[in-house]
């Protein structure tokens, strides 16, 4: 399922412009990273896919739907949302009742709802807590409640806004599986992240957000190289890409296999 | 005479059995800037509430052996003492914003007020502390009308004011962009490097290694390796237990199989060692 964003502004109430005409498209499907100096707008619009704000100015649409014309409640079937911080999002007494919370609340059938919350708790490492309290878990696994309550409610679209945000290496690799996944199953992936070495491993396309526009929008590998257009949001590109440029290398790498690669590369060329 | 020593410290936390800190032993020096790694649930935030004194005072539950601070050892300092030996920055921004103030300025003069100071010494402090954290734009805001990098800074800049001689940081770039990240890096070296005492949990370990004079590795509330970011980051150990790798030290292991890394070489941490080691791996030295 795709989106339409076409010329956004949003200002919040009190006069701050976060958004100032954003046009871009998502199509079915995609990988997408967006990233961008604390401030530069990134949650602001990701909450514009779900309808939690509407535009001032311009339009977004959810697989053809206007979203100021749909209620958030609709909008849920299509997207889903895991907040920053968990604690804003969770609300029930046990892990399993709040996976279960929103398929439920779409309507969908016991046994469905029941197949659904288990393939989540499944993608996110979360079988066998099923009856803990998630205040009761640390705060990591509160970060896989969230995201194993929004992977429940199976919407072609999921947003997640940083979701490695203080998280261990393993956790990590807990997220970049769980978006593998998502991959294999066609949904739409959008997620905010200030940790570009993530980045540049997990996602085809980036956009790069400074100052409420898009400053950069493409392939991974061509966004994440534009070392000065980045650094004007306060973005700096991956480790890899950093080290590959001070030797001088020609490719973009975003990962080891491919940093290995370029230097066989050189090191064929030279001799 | 170290200014932090922890002698022997256990602590279970109320109602639990496994212990969050086991036998733990940890000196720091004036001065000093620790970081300290490892997976979640390792307890390096228990450790940071147990120099700031949050354990006991706040969390209940059982420690044993001695927690002394500045020369006083916790259970016997008073409140006041705490305070002004150490300041802890919250993991969750969200938590130390106290709720209570209109604008981002009041809330980091919070802090004085409540430490009694003079009036007329808090507007410059403050601007002090706005301006370290690159948050002098937002003076006039609410803490709550903040981006979440945005409240992290505030976090900070209110512990920061009140100049404490002990520095304890949980996650404080988590919610960070990258070159805000590297900056409060700076800052915190800075400010070890005039004498404030600081401990950081961390997992950007390129910015640990950067930065850091000391690495402790923790894993289930023990100290697994200790010592110089270069040697306790390539630790193969923090590999077979999870804490993971910087991709610089990734890449140059890998490298090594392929005799793209110079055998004799110590894997790098940093960007530089990693180009260094790398020029000469390629023969471009």
């Amino acid at each position: 399922m795709n989106i339409e964003v076409e010329d956004l502004h949003f200002s919040y109430p009190g006069g701050v412009e976060a958004l100032c005409g954003i046009t871009l498209r998502v199509e079915s499907g995609e990988l997408v990273a967006m990233v961008g100096q604390n401030g530069s707008g990134k949650t602001t619009l990701v909450k514009h896919f779900n309808g939690l704000l509407k535009p001032s100015r311009g339009s977004v649409r959810v697989g053809g739907w206007d979203t100021r014309a749909v209620s958030v409640a609709r909008l849920a079937s299509r997207v889903g949302y895991v907040f920053q911080n968990p604690d804003d999002q969770l609300f029930c007494k046990t892990v399993i009742e709040e996976v279960s919370f929103g398929p439920r609340n779409l309507g969908y059938a016991p046994e469905k709802v029941e197949q659904l919350v288990r393939r989540a708790l499944v993608m996110t490492g979360l079988a066998g807590r099923e009856g803990a309290n998630p205040y009761d878990l640390s705060p990591t696994w509160r970060k896989m409640v969230a995201l194993a309550a929004v992977l429940s409610m199976d919407t072609p679209i999921v947003i997640f806004d940083e979701p490695t945000t203080g998280q261990d290496w393993q956790s990590v690799v807990r997220i970049a599986s769980v978006i593998a996944a998502l991959r294999e199953e066609g949904k739409t992936v959008i997620t905010i992240t200030h940790d570009m070495d993530f980045c540049a491993e997990n996602f085809a396309r980036v956009i790069a957000l400074g100052g409420g526009r898009v400053l950069l929008d493409g392939p991974a590998n061509k966004v994440l190289g534009e070392a000065e257009m980045l650094a004007q949001t306060n973005v700096e590109p991956p480790q890899l890409v950093r080290l590959a440029k001070r030797l001088g290398l020609a490719e973009t790498p975003l990962s080891i296999p491919a940093f290995v690669d370029a230097c066989r590369r050189a090191v064929r060329r030279d001799a | 005479m170290p200014i932090i020593n922890l002698q022997h410290v256990t602590y279970r936390y109320p109602m639990t059995e496994q212990p969050a800190l086991e036998d733990l032993s940890l000196q720091m020096d004036e001065g000093e800037f620790v970081a300290v790694i490892g997976p979640n649930g390792a307890g390096k935030s228990t450790l940071c509430y147990t120099i700031a004194g949050f354990i006991p005072y706040f969390f209940k539950g059982e420690l044993e052996g001695t927690v002394e601070v500045a020369g006083v050892e916790s259970r016997q300092a008073s409140l006041e003492q705490r305070v002004r030996s150490v300041g802890l920055v919250f993991q969750n921004p969200f938590n130390q914003i106290s709720g209570a103030k209109y604008t981002v300025f009041e809330e980091i003069a919070f802090g004085l007020e409540n430490l009694g100071v003079n009036r007329e010494e808090m507007p410059a402090r403050v601007e002090r502390a706005m301006a370290l954290t690159g948050i002098t734009d937002l003076a006039e805001r609410s803490p709550y009308a903040l981006s979440g990098g945005q409240q992290q800074r505030v976090a900070l800049a209110s512990i920061l004011v009140m100049e404490p001689r002990v520095l304890v940081l949980d996650e404080p770039t988590s919610q960070l962009d990258p070159v805000g990240t590297r900056e409060v890096f700076e800052v915190i070296r800075n400010l070890a490097q005039r004498g404030m005492t600081v401990l950081m949990v961390e997992h950007k370990l390129e910015w640990v290694a950067a930065f850091a004079d000391r690495v402790i590795a923790l894993e289930n509330g023990r100290i697994l390796a200790e010592g110089a970011p270069a040697e306790v980051l390539t630790d193969e150990r923090l590999l077979e237990h999870h804490f993971g790798f910087s991709r610089y030290t990734l890449a140059a292991r890998e490298a090594r199989k392929e005799a793209l890394w110079p055998p004799s070489r110590r894997l790098p941490v940093t960007l530089e060692e990693a180009e260094a080691g790398f020029r000469e791996g390629l023969g471009w030295s």
